[in-house]
Parts: structure tokens; C-alpha cells; sequence
């Protein structure tokens, strides 16, 4: 319902306009704060030398000049840049007006610019690699967010997404190494995620259980659960039961020999491409369809919803199952997606970042998966970054997608505001 | 800064429709239902069952009230529990599956396989939490039972900083980061400084209890000031405090051992270490009576105390605590500062009483999780917490013993617990499969008779 939030302030009564309007210095604090961090490290830390953009892969069609920026110079004018996007930002909210999202991308661009220049200086940074391990990193992720915002806007929370991809990647490998097809490997992991997510709504919809304890007890319980079979089964029959094929990488014939875009986007495995179709699909039912108003109408008011004859538990019931199906889908991800045996506990808390996605997503599938991408991104920046051997210690840089979920759930940037009736039960009087 | 209507919707300042906070009500005091239902229970079902009907017989009433209670609920879960945990053991036992190739042939070769894995594997979980019949004599044979209490110390700490939160409404799922924390503050005393033995042991355990508070306050602050969800923010606290133990770790002059490349720390020094309670050949240590003092402190404060009073007041209704002039957003604050207080008392005895030769980033080896299940078992009330916490230490002890008498993955205790806590979290699941009476229909059908009565009249 962020789509009715945002219209709010454009109200019919003129009276109201002013009370309405929210003006919060959150994003240009924030702005400041980003600005001085980058002023410090100019200022302090400089580093010598040019840094080097790669935009080309070696056996690509088109192939791109390099990009050579010095690196001072250039760190100094994102400073300026930043410091004069903080101050309109300032000037917007003296002026009792909103700050514009494209405000906040151009700035996130300019400060990940300024930063990569900096502790990439003196090196050449592979873009391409970069760009495209960042999408593979964000696959379980977006897939868990969107799992995370079917359930939220129906109006159950869903921290057992942990528990799905981890059961998505195990059920995937087993399956699909028995049957040699990573397809009914897929398909076993989307079940896998879709038992978890029953068991998360049969507890919390029809015994009226917590959903935060279900979902925590049950990360716990398929932790266990795939860590006992995995000790128990899986490792003494490794070759039979635990050397999942992988999917092959699929270039699209035409789109992939777009410059920067085509090798990152368009040569990868079918669960990316799934994963483009899933998001597109979320976005479209969830504000499009007959489906997803119910969706949102059970999650935002169920008593309403129940009056106009909307079977507010069951449509709960069966949209957390669903939800519960995409994140198996995402844990494929794990195993199959890139060839990967099973291991212990290898979901490694993507299914908690996904959660963080959602909520700095702010309940809607496309700034989710944002989100998602941006956590990726922040994840095989360290990557890029430990290999050219750069200035941050790796885990500042790990540390970064749960510091800025802090920050967004605080509310020091933008709004966050969860379904109204998210994570309550429906109770029939 | 602190605009309400930014938090996550259900921050209690919050101005929303009447409509609203009826339905918030049940979730927002859910994991003070079990604490609460079992109050009600005992007091409800005496008096309020009675009304015109003839008063049924003690006996009646006394095994009505035990078939419904939450006592029998919590025993019958924890029967499922191992049941489940039974059959997984059965079949993935190598004996059992050779048989079960000729099962129709002779099914008796199955079942004594079957029996075997699972009465095997229970034996030792028994033989290494309790008592030891393999031992010669008593001292060493009840050395497993001192083990289980060693494992409990921190499940019990941690229990109760979890279960505090549960009673002021509220979640702490950051037990991790909180212990982290709180460890490597003691730890970075305990092998840093030389200080007189008892000092530098009472210095590091307030230094790690101090830490533990500060890390659980952030949350408590920000959930008090801006209105985000504790949940997040205890989460995501657990991974920066991950990620900055696992920097100071590796980095030489913080939490480095000198001279060593492992991201690991030196061993504490003996001045600091808690004393062993039993002597040497026993692993008990002090920590466990710092556990029990913390639970009579924690009764204390939630039974006799004024603040213990405005916690569980917030807890169950934070709006009518609210109006009637409680702190609301202090009470937030303050049950986080305990409750990481608590977890940090955890952290500390896992550096100074279990793992004393130096630390490494897994030094919470899981408790911050197990916390809130122990928490969940315990019902949310002190000395539910402690009996939990000794269940649960039991099962830690006895799963390692099992994993290496029986080579069953210490991972099924895992099972077993969580299986427990879904169980326990459900007891109308529990009553349909034993068949039990319900107290909700029996209440029920007293009130169509009053209905039916008024009628009448």
C-alpha cells in the first residue's frame, strides 16, 4: 500500500496539506554523515596513484576503452558533488518539500564512485566481474525478499526464510543428484520451501503461535534437520547423493553482446532468468490483479477484507506457501546453481539479509530486489576489493548491508512502514 | 527525529485506529500468553468452572486440571519431540537399512535393529547428561551430570535475558552479538591486564556484563526512539558484532594472540578464571551459581520489584501502561540493558569457565539461539527458564556423548529442541494427537448452559 502512503500528502482538503506533508531531516543527516565519512577518508587516507574501470570482458564484440581517473581528483569532486547534494537536499526540506528519490540514487552512485576510486586506487578494477558476481550473489537474495514480501503484505512475517532457502539448496542438491536433472532438482526445492512455509502458516494462522518464534524455531529445525542428513547420509554417499549437476549458462543470442550490460546481465544460468520473471510476476500480481489486492487487503486489514467475503486465513494460508515455494527456488541457488555440493548451514544468513532487503524495500517487490542487488553488490565489493588488496578490512565491508539496514529500519533513511495487520493474527469474532 | 509514524507499525506511541490495537493486542503480549495461561489456569479453572452445575469430583477436577495444564503440554512435547528424533535415528541407521532390504522376509531382524539405533543412541544421550553406569564408582559416574549443569550455566543466563524481554513484550534475538560482545570485552581484560586473583575475575566479569548491556542497548534505544523493530535490529546487530569480533580477532594489538597468524586470542590468565566448584576432575565452574543468583535476581526483579511490576504491565498492554504513567520507551530500554546483561553474563562464563585457552569468533558456539529457545520452554518465568536451561544443557552434554558412542550427529539434538519449543508453542496440536481434553470446550460448553439458563429465566 506505499503507492496510497505516497499519495497521501496530495489530499483533497487544502487544510490538511500542511499537517501531512513530511518533512524529515533524516535523509539530509544521513547525506551529511556519508559526505563527511568520504571528506575523512580524502582527507586523511588519501591514496596515490589512478584507478582503472575495466568495462569489457577480453572475447566480448564490442569491446570499451578502459576508464583511467586519477584517483585524488576524482575523490575530491565526489566530495564536492556529495557536499552540494547534501546541501539541496537541506534546501528541499527547509522548503517543506520531499527529497526526491533520484536524489538518493545519484547519490549512492556518486558515493560507491568516490569509494571505488579511493580504495581502488592505483589498481584496475574489473567491472564486468564485479557487476555480474554482484547479481549472482543477489539471486537468493531478491528471491528470499520476494518470498518475504508475499508474506509480509499478506500479513505474515517471515524470518523463516533462512529455513527455506537452506531446505531449497539441500532438497535441490539431493534430488538432483539422484536424478541427474537439475530441472526436478528445481522443482524438488520449490516443494522443500513450500512444506517450510505450511508449517510456518499452519502454526502461526491456524494455532495462532507467534510467527517471529515459528520462524525462528523453524530456521533452527531445518538447520538441524539438513545438518543431521547431511552428517548422517549425505556425507558418507557424496558421490551418489551429493554431486549436483549444475545449470549452464545461457547467453541470450542478441542481448548479450550489449556492452557492460549483455555480460552481465543476459549470460547467466535459467535460475537468474527465473529469477527476472519472478520479479516481474511479484510486482505485477501484487499491484496488478485481482489476487494481489486481496493480498494486501488481508495484510493491511483483515477484518475488512473478511467483510467483503475475502477467506482471510486461507488466502494467508496458501500466499505464504507460495512464498514459501520462491525462496526454495532461491536456495537452488546455493547447489545447483553453481554446481555446489551441500554443506552445512551453507545459507550462511542470506535468508536474514533477504529480510533486511524487505524492510529497506520497503514492503514492494522491485525496491526490494534493489535492495537485494545492493546487498550483492556490497558483499562482492569485499570480494573485488581483498583480491586487488585494498585499504578496508574485508569485514567493515561485509559488516556494510546489516549497518544500513539498522540505519533504514531506524528510519534515518526514508520511511519504512510494514502492512498494518503484518505479523498479527487473524482472530474471528 | 523520532516521528512515530516512520516506525514499523506497531511501536505503541504509534496513533492508530481503535480498530487496530484490539487486534494488536493477542501478538503483541503472545509470548506472555503461556506465562499468563498458566496463571489463569490455576486460579480460573477452581471457581469459574463451577455456576450451577454440580461441582464435580476432586479427583475429576485434579486430573482435569493435569490432562489441560501446561505442565502435562510440556512433558507430552517433549515425548514427541524425542519420538520424531527416535524415527530419524531409525532410519537413517545403517543396521536398520541393510534389514529393512528383507523386511518381509523376517521384520523381527528390523525392529531389533530399529530398537538397537534408537535405544543405543537414547542410552548414551542418557549416559552422557546424567549418570555414567559404566564408571566404577559414584564420583566418576555422576561426572556427566556435572557436565550438564556446565552446559546449562550460559543456556541459563541466556535463557533468562531472552525470557526478561519476552515478559516486556518484546524479542531479543541478538543473543549472539550481545555474548560476542560481552565475551571479547572479558576475554580482552582477562589475558590483557594483571591485576590480583578475584579482582581481575570480578573486573572482567562486570567488564563483559557491561559490554553485553551497552551492545543489547543499542537496540533498546533505538526501538525506544525511533520505533524499529527489535527483531531487525537485534538481528542485524548480531552480524556487525560478528563481523567486528572477527576483525579484532585477526587484527595484531586488539584481540590477537601475540605472535600467532590464527584469528584467535591468547588464554586468559589464571587470576581471572572462574574457579572450578567441585575440583579439578569436574568442569563445573563458578559460573553456574552466578547463574542461579542471576535467576533468583531475575525473580526477584519480575516478582518483588516496582520495575518488575512496570515490565510485565508494558508487556501485557503498553498502551494502558502508557496511561497509567509508566515509561514506556524506558522500560524498553532498561529490559534490553538487563537482558544484554544477562546474555553478556552468558558470554562471559563461556571465556572464563568453558573455553579458557583463548577465544575464537564461534565462541557463542549457538547459546544466543538456544537462549530463546530455553526462554520459550521455560515459559518466559525465572525458574522455567532454569529448569529449561538444565533440559537443554542436558541435551548438549548427552548429544556429544551419543555423537561419539553412537555416531549419531550431535545436529539431532538440534531437531529434538526446535520440535520441542513448535510443540510446546501449540498445545492444541499436542492435545489432538494424545487425544487430550481441551480447557477451551470445557469452558465453552459451561457457558451455553448459563445461556441456555438465562433463557429459562
Amino acid at each position: 500500500m506505499s503507492t496510497t502512503a505516497d499519495q497521501r500528502p496530495i489530499a483533497p482538503q487544502p487544510v490538511a496539506l500542511d499537517t501531512t506533508v513530511v518533512t524529515s531531516w533524516k535523509a539530509p543527516i544521513a547525506f551529511g554523515i556519508f559526505t563527511l565519512l568520504l571528506l575523512a577518508l580524502a582527507a586523511f587516507a588519501p591514496q596515490p596513484g589512478d584507478t582503472t574501470y575495466r568495462l569489457s570482458l577480453p572475447n566480448d564484440v564490442i569491446q570499451l576503452p578502459e576508464l583511467t581517473v586519477p584517483a585524488m581528483p576524482a575523490l575530491w569532486t565526489v566530495v564536492v558533488l556529495l557536499a552540494g547534494a547534501t546541501a539541496y537536499s537541506a534546501f528541499l526540506v527547509r522548503s517543506k518539500r520531499r527529497v526526491p528519490l533520484w536524489l538518493v540514487v545519484v547519490y549512492a552512485i556518486l558515493f560507491m564512485f568516490g569509494f571505488l576510486t579511493w580504495a581502488g586506487a592505483g589498481a584496475s578494477l574489473p567491472m564486468i566481474g564485479l557487476l555480474f558476481g554482484s547479481l549472482s550473489l543477489a539471486v537468493p537474495l531478491i528471491f528470499g525478499s520476494l518470498a518475504g514480501v508475499i508474506g509480509e503484505r499478506a500479513g505474515v512475517v517471515n524470518i523463516a526464510i533462512e529455513g527455506q532457502l537452506l531446505a531449497g539448496a539441500f532438497t535441490a542438491a539431493v534430488v538432483a543428484s539422484v536424478t541427474d536433472q537439475p530441472l526436478l532438482g528445481l522443482v524438488a526445492a520449490m516443494v522443500a520451501g513450500m512444506l517450510v512455509g505450511m508449517v510456518l502458516a499452519a502454526f502461526s494462522i491456524k494455532y495462532f503461535v507467534d510467527q517471529v518464534i515459528v520462524g525462528v524455531v523453524l530456521n533452527v529445525l531445518v538447520v538441524g534437520l539438513t545438518s543431521f542428513f547431511y552428517s548422517q547420509v549425505l556425507a558418507p554417499n557424496a558421490a551418489t547423493l551429493n554431486t549436483p549437476p549444475r545449470f549452464d549458462r545461457l547467453p541470450i543470442p542478441v542481448l548479450s553482446e550489449i556492452p557492460i550490460i549483455g555480460p552481465v546481465l543476459f549470460r547467466q544460468t535459467l535460475v537468474v532468468y527465473l529469477m527476472y520473471i519472478a520479479v516481474a510476476l511479484v510486482w505485477f500480481g501484487l499491484f496488478k490483479t485481482r489476487w494481489g489486492l486481496r493480498v494486501r487487503a488481508v495484510g493491511e486489514h483483515p477484518q475488512a477484507a473478511d467483510t467483503v467475503g475475502i477467506n482471510v486465513n486461507r488466502t494467508r494460508f496458501w500466499n505464504v506457501a507460495l512464498a514459501g515455494s520462491i525462496a526454495g527456488l532461491g536456495g537452488t541457488f546455493f547447489t545447483i546453481g553453481s554446481g555446489i555440493a551441500f554443506n552445512r548451514e551453507m545459507t550462511a544468513g542470506a535468508g536474514f539479509i533477504a529480510l533486511a532487503a524487505v524492510i529497506f524495500g520497503q514492503w514492494d517487490p522491485i525496491k526490494a530486489t534493489l535492495a537485494a542487488l545492493l546487498f550483492g553488490f556490497a558483499s562482492n565489493l569485499q570480494n573485488t576489493l581483498s583480491v586487488i588488496g585494498s585499504p578496508v578490512p574485508s569485514e567493515f565491508m561485509l559488516m556494510l548491508p546489516y549497518v544500513v539496514t539498522i540505519f533504514a529500519v531506524a528510519g534515518f533513511v526514508g520511511k519504512s512502514r510494514a502492512p498494518a495487520a503484518d505479523g498479527k493474527p487473524y482472530i474471528k469474532s | 527525529m523520532s516521528d512515530p509514524t516512520m516506525s514499523r507499525g506497531d511501536a505503541p506511541g504509534a496513533n492508530q485506529p481503535d480498530a487496530d490495537v484490539a487486534i494488536e493486542e493477542p501478538a503483541a503480549a503472545s509470548p506472555e500468553q503461556g506465562a499468563a495461561a498458566e496463571d489463569a489456569v490455576a486460579t480460573a479453572s477452581g471457581p469459574g468452572g463451577g455456576g450451577e452445575v454440580p461441582p464435580p469430583s476432586k479427583w475429576l477436577t485434579m486430573l482435569n486440571q493435569i490432562a489441560t495444564g501446561n505442565a502435562i503440554i510440556s512433558v507430552l512435547a517433549v515425548l514427541l519431540a524425542l519420538i520424531v528424533g527416535a524415527i530419524m535415528i531409525a532410519f537413517t541407521d545403517e543396521g536398520v537399512q541393510e534389514t529393512i532390504g528383507y523386511f518381509f522376509a523376517r521384520p523381527g531382524d528390523t525392529f531389533a535393529a530399529i530398537w538397537d539405533s534408537v535405544a543405543g543412541a537414547y542410552s548414551a544421550l542418557f549416559q552422557g547428561s546424567i549418570y555414567n553406569f559404566r564408571r566404577d564408582t559414584f564420583l566418576a559416574g555422576i561426572r556427566p551430570l556435572t557436565e550438564t549443569l556446565t552446559f546449562a550455566t550460559p543456556l541459563i543466563a541466556g535463557g533468562l535475558g531472552v525470557a526478561l524481554t519476552f515478559r516486556v513484550g518484546m524479542f531479543n534475538i541478538g543473543g549472539r552479538g550481545q555474548m560476542l560482545i560481552a565475551a571479547s570485552v572479558a576475554g580482552w581484560i582477562a589475558f590483557g591486564f594483571d591485576l590480583p586473583w578475584g579482582v581481575h575475575m570480578l573486573v572482567a566479569l562486570l567488564g563483559g556484563i557491561v559490554g553485553g548491556a551497552l551492545w543489547a542497548g543499542i537496540a533498546g534505544v533505538l526501538k525506544a526512539r525511533t520505533g524499529a523493530h527489535e527483531v531487525i535490529l537485534t538481528i542485524m546487530l548480531n552480524y556487525v558484532a560478528f563481523y567486528l569480533v572477527s576483525w579484532m580477532l585477526r587484527t595484531p594489538g586488539l584481540l590477537q594472540a601475540p605472535g600467532s597468524s590464527n584469528p584467535k586470542t591468547p588464554a586468559m590468565k589464571e587470576t581471572a578464571v572462574f574457579p572450578y566448584l567441585l575440583g579439578p576432575q569436574y568442569n563445573l565452574h563458578f559460573g553456574f551459581v552466578l547463574a542461579v543468583l542471576a535467576t533468583v535476581l531475575v525473580w526477584w526483579i519480575l516478582s518483588r520489584s516496582s520495575l518488575g511490576f512496570k515490565f510485565r504491565a508494558v508487556g501485557i498492554n503498553p498502551n494502558a501502561a502508557r496511561v497509567a504513567g509508566i515509561n514506556v520507551k524506558g522500560m524498553y530500554v532498561y529490559a534490553f540493558l538487563i537482558s544484554g546483561a544477562l546474555l553478556g553474563l552468558a558470554g562471559v562464563s563461556q571465556v572464563l569457565g568453558t573455553v579458557t585457552s583463548g577465544f575464537t569468533a564461534g565462541i557463542d558456539a549457538g547459546i544466543g539461539f538456544d537462549a530463546i529457545t530455553v526462554a520459550l520452554l521455560g515459559r518466559s518465568t525465572p525458574w522455567g527458564t532454569f529448569a529449561a536451561g538444565i533440559l537443554f544443557g542436558a541435551f548438549k552434554a548427552g548429544g556429544f556423548s551419543m555423537q561419539a558412542a553412537e555416531g549419531v550427529p550431535i545436529e539431532i539434538v538440534l531437531v529434538v529442541q526446535s520440535l520441542i519449543v513448535l510443540f510446546i508453542a501449540a498445545p492444541p496440536l499436542v492435545r489432538t494427537i494424545f487425544g487430550l481434553p481441551d480447557p477451551e470446550g470445557r469452558k465453552k460448553r459451561t457457558r451455553k448452559n448459563v445461556t441456555k439458563e438465562a433463557k429459562a429465566q
